[in-house]
């Protein structure tokens, strides 16, 4: 079995979803495109306050060498252009467009233009990678990374493995499980078409144990396919996080300053190959993303596939009602999302998880003093003294954390879930994290 | 809509609380205080009360006058009454063990800023400071009412006069007597059973590792072989282990969270420094105990432990870029 040292185990809570089918979900209200729905430098705007867009149009061009295309994921007309909040508590343009609900597709897309499970092997590598930055495709674990720049790393004939990431130990969340269940084709044709992309690497689906079924009907359709294999991950929390995951697999070590293609590997999401494959044979760029909505405060927990662009709120009110009022909204998992202050915001790429909760640890439990226990440093996944970083982000030491390795500091919260004094310490590493580098990057310019 | 709790990642804990922990240490000296109580009399139950209530009630008044809040529930002033209990001799004045234990709670631990920040095991500072303060009371061993000596100070006597006698694989210790505990000494620290047994509950609750507990006793161990003049007598080596509060302190007191360091490397440093100081005190020391004085050593020299003692952080270490090459 594979595995990394440290981690936890938190609530799984996973059989609330695990066997609710993906439902549709129709676009509805205005819709909204903000231009930063990946990592990297935001997207420039292409089109003007009234003009007439179609599904599956560019709205938004990449503007730098690490960024995407925003695609309008309805038919419609842009009804204007201004600053508005994104699920994370950001503000950023987007493009706002009035649904015509007529679903006229782009000349580029649409299913009517799909090929068969066997014409892309006729496409070079190059046109791959062009169809994925065309369909605005960026990772699906959550950093939403653009997959055209990872696709293409300098080496890519070095790269020997291809890491399909299938792990999802975020509590609660069970999209990629439902990708693997009903799309389990799709994600087996994806990985042959990363093959073709990256022509000297073997294609590992990691899955952690607690998918039986998935890694069962998975391994039944790789059974005779050379390079594409299944690996049974360990269930442990942060097993999905991209270093443990390498690591796990393939023994090799990644930090903070190295790219995984750097140790000749390449880690994609679930949801990422799939996507990939609907763009390349469906001919369905991404437009929208599997949610697993879950929590005490929802009446139907669920996973549900939304369309990028469509208002929380609306979502919720016609889809997903709350059964209670929660006390807590996350974007994302239980151990590494996002708390939610509005819901008045648009689903976007780096939209993840939807859970809502009646009650919160956080209003449960009083902070108390450290007490030097080290259970911290025990489930730490990078082998760090957090302990000791703590006392360093209360006294704002910028040298003695970087000594520390602070900066290694994934913030999976592991330390912070162990804590039996409560101490908030994944939380202040994030702003030391921050601090340290601007710290640091200030004392080089001074020299 | 009601307002919505925004907090930063992550969102959930685990439901273990520093409360959990000492309550764990607490149930862990239930055997050696039953112990206790069975081998010197009802009054060792007089002893562990007013030496834990005088811990917590040191701990809340001390805490009330500075105007803070009253952690007395968390437990941690219990575990340092209850330590002291067991450190002391059975026929202790009530006075002294209160003394005691306000030293402990308010000199070592509540004027270096309470829970968590002092250096020392409060504990053992206040079995060293009661010691020196007290030493007649606090080395007056009694077995069935009568005052007697130590296994470890007849031992020590023996050694002396063999060394004239030229004797050689004498049985200077009662093995038995001392694992289950029939032997004088202070309440807690006679039986190695009864010891063993919260030590293993400790283990199994992973409150603590054997990492500190099995360094110190090895390297212990392995200085008596070399350096004792009766390194091939097991009886003497083993006798060792097993008097003088040498396992209670192992698994005990030198697995203090607050005062060992804190990377495994350093732990283990800080055992082995431990192991060998003790035994030094052992073989060349005034008295022939060690135990209390060689952990407060090593509470000692934790800080500079700790400051050039570091884990090595996953993808910094040499091997990240040799797996590349081997492949």
């Amino acid at each position: 079995m594979y595995t990394f040292r440290g981690g936890v185990h938190p609530f799984e809570g996973k059989d609330i979803t695990e066997d609710k089918a993906v439902i549709n979900v129709s676009p509805k209200g205005e819709m909204v495109f903000a231009v930063d729905q990946h990592i990297g430098a935001p997207a420039t705007v292409c089109v003007n306050v009234g003009d007439v867009v179609k599904k599956g149009q560019i709205i938004a061009e990449p503007s730098g060498f690490i960024s995407a295309n925003i695609l309008s994921s309805v038919s419609g007309k842009v009804k204007s252009i201004e600053d508005r909040f994104s699920i994370q508590g950001t503000k950023s343009t987007c493009i706002v467009i009035e649904n015509d609900n007529l679903d006229t597709w782009d000349e580029k897309w649409g299913p009517d233009k799909a090929i068969s499970d066997d014409a892309w092997k006729e496409y070079t590598r190059d046109k791959i990678i062009e169809i994925v930055k065309d369909a605005g495709i960026v990772g699906l674990g959550g950093a939403a990374f653009p997959t055209h720049i990872k696709l293409n790393p300098k080496n890519f004939e070095e790269i020997d493995t291809v890491l399909i990431n299938g792990a999802e130990c975020e509590p609660y969340l069970t999209s990629d499980y439902r990708d693997m269940i009903e799309s389990k084709d799709s994600l087996i044709c994806g990985c042959k078409i990363l093959q073709k992309v990256f022509p000297n690497a073997v294609i590992k689906i990691c899955i952690e144990d607690n998918k039986p079924s998935a890694i069962k009907s998975l391994a039944e359709l790789t059974a005779n396919e050379e390079k594409i294999s299944i690996v049974t991950l360990k269930t442990k929390y942060p097993q999905g996080g991209e270093r443990q995951l390498i690591y796990a697999v393939t023994k090799r070590k990644v930090n903070s300053k190295k790219l995984p293609s750097e140790v000749n590997v390449i880690v994609d999401n679930v949801g990422t190959v799939v996507a990939i494959y609907d763009a390349v044979v469906r001919r369905i760029p991404l437009l929208g993303r599997v949610i697993t909505c879950s929590g005490d405060a929802f009446l139907k927990p669920g996973n549900y596939y939304v369309p990028c662009g469509m208002n929380y709120l609306t979502f919720i009110n016609e889809t997903c009602p709350f059964i209670a009022t929660p006390k807590k909204i996350i974007n994302g998992g239980t151990m590494m999302g996002t708390a939610v202050a509005d819901l008045d915001v648009p689903f976007s790429k780096k939209s993840n998880a939807l859970l809502a909760f009646i009650e919160d640890d956080e209003d449960i439990y009083e902070t108390t003093p450290c007490i030097n226990c080290k259970r911290c440093m025990d489930v730490c996944p990078i082998n760090l003294m957090p302990m000791s970083m703590m006392k360093c982000a209360l006294s704002l030491q910028y040298e003695e954390y970087n000594r520390l390795n602070g900066l290694e500091c994934i913030e999976c919260g592991c330390c912070t879930y162990v804590c039996p004094a409560k101490r908030p310490l994944t939380q202040n590493f994030k702003m030391m994290k921050k601090k340290t580098s601007e710290y640091l990057k200030a004392k080089e310019a001074g020299k | 809509m009601e307002k919505l709790n925004v907090s930063v990642s992550p969102h959930v804990r685990d439901n273990i609380t520093t409360q959990n922990i000492m309550l764990d240490v607490l149930i862990a000296m239930i055997p050696m205080c039953a112990y206790g109580i069975w081998h010197f009399g009802i009054r060792v139950l007089l002893v562990i009360l007013v030496s834990v209530l005088s811990a917590v009630i040191s701990e809340a008044v001390f805490q009330k006058v500075l105007g803070r809040k009253i952690l007395v529930s968390d437990f941690s002033a219990a575990v340092t009454g209850m330590i002291i209990a067991l450190n002391v001799p059975v026929s202790i004045p009530i006075w002294m063990l209160v003394v005691g234990n306000v030293f402990a709670i308010v000199i070592v631990k509540g004027l270096y800023g309470g829970l968590g920040q002092n250096f020392m095991n409060p504990a053992l500072a206040a079995r060293c400071f009661m010691t020196i303060s007290f030493t007649k009371a606090m080395t007056t061993w009694t077995l069935d009412a009568v005052a007697t000596a130590t296994p470890l100070e007849i031992a020590r006597g023996m050694l002396k006069e063999q060394n004239a006698m030229m004797a050689v694989n004498k049985e200077y210790f009662d093995l038995a007597a001392c694992f289950t505990g029939k032997i004088p000494g202070a309440i807690g620290e006679v039986s190695a059973i009864a010891i063993l047994v919260g030590a293993i509950y400790l283990l199994a609750k992973k409150i603590i590792t054997l990492r500190i507990p099995g360094v110190y006793i090895l390297s212990f161990i392995l200085f008596m072989i070399i350096f004792s003049p009766e390194r091939n007598n097991f009886n003497y080596v083993v006798g060792h282990l097993l008097s003088g509060g040498l396992l209670f302190g192992a698994f005990f007191m030198a697995t203090d969270y607050v005062t060992s360091p804190k990377a495994p490397a350093g732990q283990m440093i800080y055992a082995a420094f431990i192991g060998i100081m003790n035994g030094i005190f052992r073989l060349y020391g005034a008295s022939a105990e060690g135990t209390s004085y060689s952990i407060l050593l090593g509470n000692m020299i934790t800080p500079l432990i700790d400051k050039y003692v570091i884990t090595v952080s996953f993808g910094l270490d040499k091997k990240v870029f040799k797996d590349k090459k081997s492949e």
